[in-house]
């Protein structure tokens, strides 16, 4: 990479971090609760809107890991989802009614809380659909993990988006949680590098095949870099699919061998999806004038289901390295 | 009171607190020593924590300890003469850091030192022979000066190290010193200890080995040589470094697979292994699993410095050239193959077991076998999906095919996307009728002067994929027909190319796919040869040409 190439990125670096300065007077804080973070806690950062039923299990799963600290933005909800939050003693809440789609899809309200709360933590930022599952997450706490990214001198643990599904249609909301389970798509990821940014581009999935099979391009990333040894020079470029510095970005092996990943498992199909790709169509702060939830409205209205004879049901992380989605690298 | 602990400490405090007793109320004094760079404050805490012990357990003098110094030496060596020169009478003295505990009841450990008196363990391999080294640095560590902190000056270090190599800068042993390698964590006697420390020439060595590089794994491993009366050449610490040179941490779920290992003493615990500490202080032995621990760490190498072969994803995706095997395992491709016979699919899988697919690349259709929409891993038979990334198709065609060979058809130009890839994949088994197009254009029953476009295109297309897999570099396993050829011998392609997919297979004649020669077809090539755009893939015209058919026609 040419020098110049390199300022450029650093300006945008600046930019975007600068851009967070700015973004950050629009939240309002509800519960301030920051300063019971401790040095070595793991946070938690993540901007929702009406997600109230999904909270709780987002709450427990990354308390169960050892979390120590939730810092969520909450984008105008109106499902008493804020209230819940407030009253959590290990949440800290703030509150916005602008443009999600100004602040860069919320990157910028957490790139602002990041810089504030986040330098020298490890910091995972994930939506409240986001589940993060890593290797051994059933016996070692999260601590385990970043402790051994440190050792390993690693800032940063890639984790990928796996789109869960029920069986059955979409959109049965309220029903029971998978009476079925839970399912994926094992392997149809199109995966390319990223030229300037270094990171990699990952799309496939039940929503690539069923919503964008006629144009591949326009099919949602699945790349993510959720887990980050937070510093305030940092700044998430657009949501949590690449940073800067771009070191950051290089979570992959280019010389034949595995580096350690996760997976983010990925809810947003499981319940409630008709009704929310619904109500963003109308709200139109999603990219490119809400172009993916265009194609979800038309294919739900198709009737299409993305449970098919392929499907594999979810059982576990070590599933998942055997089917090669993720991978242990050289922890053992 | 037979054996004594040297206990190195440098973070974590409060499990080096525990580790210390532990040792030390099972009977063991035990010297500690902690790292000048922590704060006093950690000092008196640790200290604190075993003032109920003061009897047993002793701080010497502190050091600096940068890793790859001469501080963790000199830090050993203040340690082990404070606990000769306050325990005299140790038969062994045993090396542990702060992040080490033991698996078994220590009352094991002990019982089996005093059944072997005056042997020292401690691994001790001669450089020349032994290629382990980090950073290509083996012989070199003894021979260059190394005053440069590695962690902290690297630049320096590197710039220092390349100097010395350009001037031929070497710097001679002292006499009668052999330099041996090996694991920090040792078990000596006291006697062998007692030498290496009350050696005359001692002044000499410390001097020659502060310069050395990484010296706590050659200092006592060379001097044990000289002193040692009788010495077993392992550690008794279980410890094991990752691909990246970094030691292996081990966690509570590790327990089954250390007890099998049946080793005394582990390291590196991490401090968060509530389980492994309670088991430890409580003096219980633990649960032993189905395997022992050396294949997991060995696994781990394996998969961070190969990884799978054929996987591509988001931890993984090797450049060109560096896949380990760029399938999981051999595939077949034919081309020209449905053009030649009729019915020779299901003869085909029949003696083969192969998973056999149509055209998985013509244009503007994916061809599953059976004609599926979503194949093995909900691969969709979507044309748009696979032209968006053609090589990930294929590899997740194969790689969600692991235990199947695959095999799948192709005209000429369907490969071209996936050409590179598929010549310099050594599992590749590619069989082409070279010419068989023409087989097709015959059948369209249009004028040669119709079809001569046509025909130039697939020839080209056809020609780039035969240079591609005939070039030197290529490493496919290539078998190439031509047209001539293969109407000569029907059955030789098919045989071949079923031995090749599935090796040992007998294909019987039963059922044998029947040769589709169109009429007309002699007349095309001749026509297309006459017009100027001479067939030449197709291979000895003459007798393609030749009047057979005509005459019959």
């Amino acid at each position: 990479m040419q020098p110049w190439q390199r300022y450029r990125l650093r300006l945008e670096r600046k930019r975007w971090r600068l851009r967070a300065l700015r973004k950050r007077r629009e939240l309002e804080p509800v519960a301030d609760r920051t300063a019971g973070i401790v040095p070595r806690d793991a946070l938690v950062f993540s901007t929702f809107r009406n997600e109230m039923p999904r909270l709780a299990e987002f709450l427990a799963h990354y308390r169960d890991m050892g979390v120590g600290h939730f810092l969520m933005v909450d984008n105008g909800s109106d499902d008493g989802g804020g209230a819940y939050l407030a009253a959590q003693p290990d949440v800290s809440l703030w509150r916005t009614e602008a443009s999600y789609k100004r602040a860069r899809f919320g990157t910028d309200w957490l790139n602002g809380l990041a810089r504030r709360h986040g330098h020298g933590h490890w910091c995972l930022t994930v939506d409240p659909d986001e589940l993060f599952v890593y290797p051994f997450h059933d016996s070692r706490p999260l601590r385990a993990l970043t402790d051994w990214l440190d050792a390993s001198g690693l800032r940063s643990f890639p984790a990928m988006l796996l789109d869960l599904y029920p069986k059955g249609a979409l959109g049965t909301d309220g029903a029971a949680p998978d009476p079925e389970g839970r399912w994926f798509d094992a392997g149809n990821y199109a995966i390319s590098r990223n030229p300037v940014y270094g990171n990699l581009w990952i799309q496939g999935g039940p929503r690539a095949r069923l919503f964008f099979s006629d144009r591949p391009e326009r099919a949602p990333a699945l790349n993510k870099i959720p887990l980050v040894r937070w510093h305030r020079a940092y700044a998430y470029v657009s949501s949590t699919h690449m940073l800067l510095p771009r070191g950051l970005n290089r979570t992959y092996d280019e010389w034949g061998g595995e580096k350690a990943c996760g997976v983010l498992l990925h809810t947003k199909l499981m319940s409630g999806f008709p009704e929310k790709a619904r109500e963003e169509l109308e709200r139109r702060q999603h990219f490119a004038a809400s172009a993916e939830y265009r194609a979800y409205a038309e294919g739900l209205e198709e009737g299409r289901e993305p449970w098919c004879a392929q499907s594999e049901r979810y059982e576990g992380w070590r599933q998942l390295e055997e089917l090669g989605l993720m991978s242990r690298g050289g922890w053992a | 009171m037979s054996l004594g602990i040297v206990l190195l400490a440098h973070d974590n405090l409060g499990r080096a607190a525990q580790a210390a007793r532990i040792w030390a109320e099972a009977g063991c004094p035990v010297v500690v020593h902690l790292d000048r760079r922590v704060p006093t404050s950690g000092m008196l805490r640790l200290q604190a924590d075993l003032s109920d012990l003061s009897d047993r357990v002793l701080f010497c003098r502190r050091h600096r300890c940068d890793w790859g110094g001469w501080g963790i030496v000199a830090a050993t060596l203040e340690a082990a003469a404070t606990l000769l020169l306050r325990w005299p009478a140790i038969g062994h003295a045993y090396l542990v850091s702060g992040a080490c505990l033991p698996l078994r009841p220590v009352a094991e450990l002990q019982a089996f030192l005093a059944a072997r008196p005056g042997l020292d363990f401690i691994e001790s391999a001669a450089v020349a022979d032994v290629p382990w080294a980090q950073d290509g640095l083996s012989e070199e560590r003894f021979t260059l000066r190394f005053p440069f902190s590695w962690k902290r000056q690297r630049r320096l270090f590197d710039a220092h190290v390349a100097l010395q190599r350009r001037l031929g800068l070497r710097r001679s042993l002292p006499e009668g010193l052999e330099p041996h390698l090996g694991a920090q964590w040792w078990c000596l006697s006291g006697r062998t200890l007692r030498a290496i420390l009350a050696d005359p020439r001692r002044p000499e060595f410390d001097r020659y080995f502060r310069r050395v590089w990484i010296p706590d794994e050659s200092y006592f491993q060379t001097l044990a040589r000289r002193h040692s009366v009788t010495l077993e050449s392992r550690s008794l610490t279980l410890a094991r470094f990752d691909a990246q040179g970094k030691p292996h941490i081990l966690y509570d779920d590790h327990a089954p697979a250390l007890a099998a290992s049946g080793c005394f003493v582990a390291r590196k615990i991490w401090p968060g292994a509530e389980r492994l500490y309670a088991a430890a202080r409580a003096g219980q032995r633990l649960a032993p699993g189905p395997e022992p621990i050396e294949p997991a760490f060995a696994a781990a190498r394996l998969r961070r410095t190969r990884g799978r072969p054929g996987l591509a994803m988001q931890g993984r995706l090797p450049r060109p050239g560096w896949e380990y095997g760029a399938s999981p395992g051999p595939w077949t491709v034919l081309q020209g193959f449905d053009e030649l016979w009729e019915g020779w699919e299901a003869w085909f899988t029949r003696a083969t077991g192969a998973e056999l697919h149509g055209r998985l690349f013509a244009p503007g259709r994916v061809e599953f076998a059976g004609g599926a929409a979503l194949w093995r891993g909900a691969l969709p038979a979507s044309p748009a999906w696979r032209d968006h990334d053609p090589e990930r198709f294929q590899g997740n065609l194969l790689w969600n095919g692991r235990g199947r060979v695959q095999a799948f058809c192709a005209a000429p130009g369907d490969l071209a996307p996936v050409m590179q890839r598929l010549a310099a994949d050594p599992e590749a088994r590619v069989g082409v009728i070279s010419g068989a197009w023409a087989l097709r254009l015959a059948r369209s029953g249009r004028p040669a002067v119709a079809l001569r476009a046509e025909a130039a295109r697939l020839q080209r297309a056809e020609a780039e994929l035969l240079a591609a897999l005939r070039a030197p570099q290529a490493r496919a396993r290539a078998r190439i027909w031509t047209l001539s050829e293969a109407l000569a011998a029907p059955m030789a392609p098919l045989f071949a190319m079923a031995a090749e997919t599935a090796p040992g297979a007998r294909p019987g004649l039963a059922a044998a796919p029947r040769l589709a020669r169109p009429e007309g077809l002699g007349r095309l090539l001749a026509a297309l040869r006459d017009l100027g755009t001479p067939p030449y893939l197709a291979g000895d015209l003459d007798a393609l040409c030749a009047p057979r058919d005509e005459a019959r026609a």
